[in-house]
């Protein structure tokens, strides 16, 4: 869990250095070598980290619009998926979809920058599993702003009459936006929606990436043995605006402090150090860590950016003969005016 | 037209961004009337995503400036409820690619209720929503839609392309009975991480004035073709006439400015006089504005017409790379080569 985690941090680190090249020191989110926007999860790793410790590739995970460290837990392509952050060929959307559409069918991974919209997919995935009588299991991955929309409900809803094996886990970090959770909610808990459908659902109120791990081996163990959906809450924290260049003006400066005092990750080490690691293991996890990264990123810099014909192409898997079905220039100058 | 009370935006040396428009124009009818309130995500401390709100809430407070939970059919179906009840909500949908998780409450409520219930309730309802491309967002956040919302029946649809426009069309919006979806254009809004183009900085009066809708604007006039376009495309529709005109090819552009109403008038009208026509929009090719305009072209002026043709993004999902967004967003050398291409 430790070089998942350090993994991801270092991972949006570089990502974060590269994105702000060419932007400074105007920001034009237009400019600069990573296109569009970038939503960094720093001080959301213990949660991904923590749950997928116990996925395999054939059980399904949908993310949200702040998918990395979850995609690097779940052991997504990370060269391919850098590429794609990049808009290269190679990615793993050939650059059509970008840091928010990240597609690895090899282990099941997903995501939608819709809010709560990777909820009712989950939930697909749980009831495909649940056909076949496999003991796959999915789990859709929200934020705490997400748990107000009708797709989270409706899924909880469904999955809960159906008795599927999903597991819905929401990452409290306090803000969506610039919404704190207070103004938006009257409940704490996310996890008490659960209660609602006569579901399970668990807390984890520290951002600790071993107690996520013992929450979610239950939660996951409930669904992979036939006992029905949960839900499994997360406080972590977000160490950054909501996006790249967010200016973060609403937000008190003591929370910002907050947050970049409690991080998952010095948490982490300092169980690890009390469980006998010396500062060399760490050091050493940390550094085989950052050259996988490394070298990600410099592989996907070097591929090479679609051609634009390729725009056309993946609108179906089956393309009508006619497609791209866009009348020629020639064709739609008509002469019909002389007299 | 209003410009004739109205000192127009060249008389004016006041110059506004887009954004500084809208937001002016709502806190002067939020002054005028209580029942004007906004709602939507991020629009009170953030002041909206791309600025249409800021500054809003240091003078009306939350209670008027409402920061709402991300629940879009909650939110959206509710400002329903309140206009039927003779309020004046302005609602804000972030970006209009998240219609999806609420288009219930607009279409079947909002939109029809005029309708179904025989004209007895009205619906004095507005929707703010983002929309465009050019900064390589992809698929679910670089849509225009517009003839999606002009499509589906009882909902006014409006494109502002200047910020002179936008603070006439948006009081237009608040004091109309009817839903009225307002789409802004990212690009724009005048915002620091988003350069906008010459242009939709104009001057605008202080004072309030309302633009009719149902009013195309000729943002130039010219003899030999017709560009007709909206939003962001005025922009570079305007920028490709330049450029014609020092090949002598005098292109007029028209901004749409309200799809519904649609001033057909004065689209035929300028086609009777250039025999030529070409629609641009940012929107999908097929099934809308650009198939529209040109249908009610040939019903109105088919004698005249010499040539037609149009200029869109492809039917496809917006692509995130940028050599792919580049070849999906319909540019200027795209509407030249258009022009040029009826023209010779
Ligand atoms: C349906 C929909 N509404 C609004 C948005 C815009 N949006 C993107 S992220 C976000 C906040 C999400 O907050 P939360 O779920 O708490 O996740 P966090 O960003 O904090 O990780 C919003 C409102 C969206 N993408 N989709």
């Amino acid at each position: 869990m430790y070089k998942e985690m350090v993994t991801a941090r270092y991972y949006e680190e570089r990502l974060q250095e590269e994105y702000l090249e060419g932007k400074q020191p105007a920001f034009d989110i237009s400019a600069g070598p990573i296109p569009g926007e970038l939503h960094l999860a720093a001080g959301h790793e213990a949660s991904g980290a923590g749950v997928c410790a116990h996925l395999r590739d054939s059980d399904t995970v949908t993310a949200p619009h702040r998918p990395h460290h979850v995609a690097i837990s779940k052991g997504v392509d990370l060269e391919r998926m850098t590429a794609e952050i990049f808009g290269r060929e190679t990615g793993l959307s050939k650059g059509k979809g970008g840091h928010m559409h990240l597609y690895d069918p090899e282990v099941n991974f997903a995501c939608s920058g819709i809010i709560a919209q990777g909820c009712p997919p989950a939930v697909g995935a749980a009831l495909t599993a649940k056909k076949r009588n496999t003991d796959d299991v999915a789990v859709a991955f929200l934020g705490e702003g997400a748990i107000s929309q009708g797709a989270f409900l409706e899924s909880l809803n469904l999955a809960a009459v159906q008795e599927l094996p999903v597991v819905f886990v929401i990452e409290d970090n306090d803000w969506a936006i610039s919404m704190p959770k207070e103004r938006v909610t009257d409940v704490e808990d996310g996890s008490r929606r659960a209660w609602g459908f006569d579901m399970h659902g668990e807390r984890v109120d520290a951002d600790d990436a071993v107690t996520v791990y013992e929450a979610a081996d239950d939660a996951i163990g409930r669904a992979r043995d036939g006992n029905g959906p949960s839900v499994l809450e997360v406080q972590v924290h977000r160490r950054m605006g909501h996006f790249m260049g967010d200016p973060e003006s609403y937000r008190p400066e003591a929370d910002v402090e907050r947050a970049q005092r409690r991080d998952c990750i010095t948490r982490m080490e300092t169980r690890l150090r009390e469980h006998g690691f010396e500062e060399s293991d760490l050091e050493g996890i940390r550094e085989g860590a950052h050259e996988r990264v490394d070298e990600a990123i410099e592989w996907a810099k070097d591929q090479p950016e679609p051609e634009p014909e390729a725009t056309y192409e993946d609108v179906f898997t089956n393309s009508p003969d006619s497609w791209p079905d866009r009348p020629s220039r020639e064709v739609t100058a008509t002469d019909g005016g002389e007299e | 037209m209003a410009q004739a009370e109205t000192p127009s935006a060249s008389e004016i040396d006041r110059e506004l961004t887009m954004s500084r428009a809208m937001v002016e124009a709502i806190a002067h009818e939020m002054r005028e009337d209580e029942e004007v309130f906004v709602m939507g995500e991020d629009v009170a401390d953030y002041g909206g995503i791309f600025d249409s709100t800021q500054g809003l809430l240091e003078e009306f407070g939350h209670d008027r400036i409402m920061d709402v939970p991300i629940s879009e059919t909650a939110f959206m179906g509710a400002g329903v409820g309140a206009a039927m009840q003779g309020m004046r909500p302005i609602c804000e949908l972030m970006f209009a690619d998240f219609f999806g998780v609420c288009m219930d409450q607009l279409y079947n409520n909002m939109a029809k209720t005029t309708y179904m219930s025989g004209g007895s309730v009205s619906v004095p309802m507005t929707v703010m929503t983002a929309v465009g491309g050019t900064y390589n967002d992809a698929a679910q956040h670089s849509q225009t839609l517009y003839g999606t919302f002009a499509h589906l029946p009882g909902m006014k649809v409006v494109v502002p392309s200047t910020a002179y426009d936008a603070k006439g069309l948006m009081h237009t919006a608040i004091r109309d009975d009817d839903p009225v979806v307002y789409m802004f254009h990212k690009r724009l809004m005048g915002l620091a991480w988003m350069p906008a183009p010459e242009g939709p900085k104009t001057g605008v009066p202080e004072e309030r004035y309302e633009i009719p809708f149902g009013e195309a604007d000729v943002k130039r006039e010219g003899e030999d073709a017709t560009v007709v376009t909206l939003g962001l495309h005025v922009h570079r529709a305007l920028e490709a006439a330049e450029g014609l005109a020092t090949d002598g090819i005098d292109a007029e552009v028209i901004d749409l400015r309200t799809l519904v109403p649609l001033d057909t008038e004065t689209v035929l009208e300028s086609v009777r006089k250039t025999g030529r026509l070409v629609v641009v929009d940012e929107d999908y090719h097929s099934y809308g504005v650009s198939g529209e305009l040109i249908a009610r072209a040939t019903e109105g002026a088919l004698e005249d017409l010499e040539a037609v043709d149009r200029v869109t993004a492809p039917d496809t999902p917006i692509p995130y790379s940028r050599p792919l967004e580049n070849e999906f967003q319909p540019n200027t050398d795209d509407i030249a080569a258009a022009v040029r291409s009826i023209t010779q």
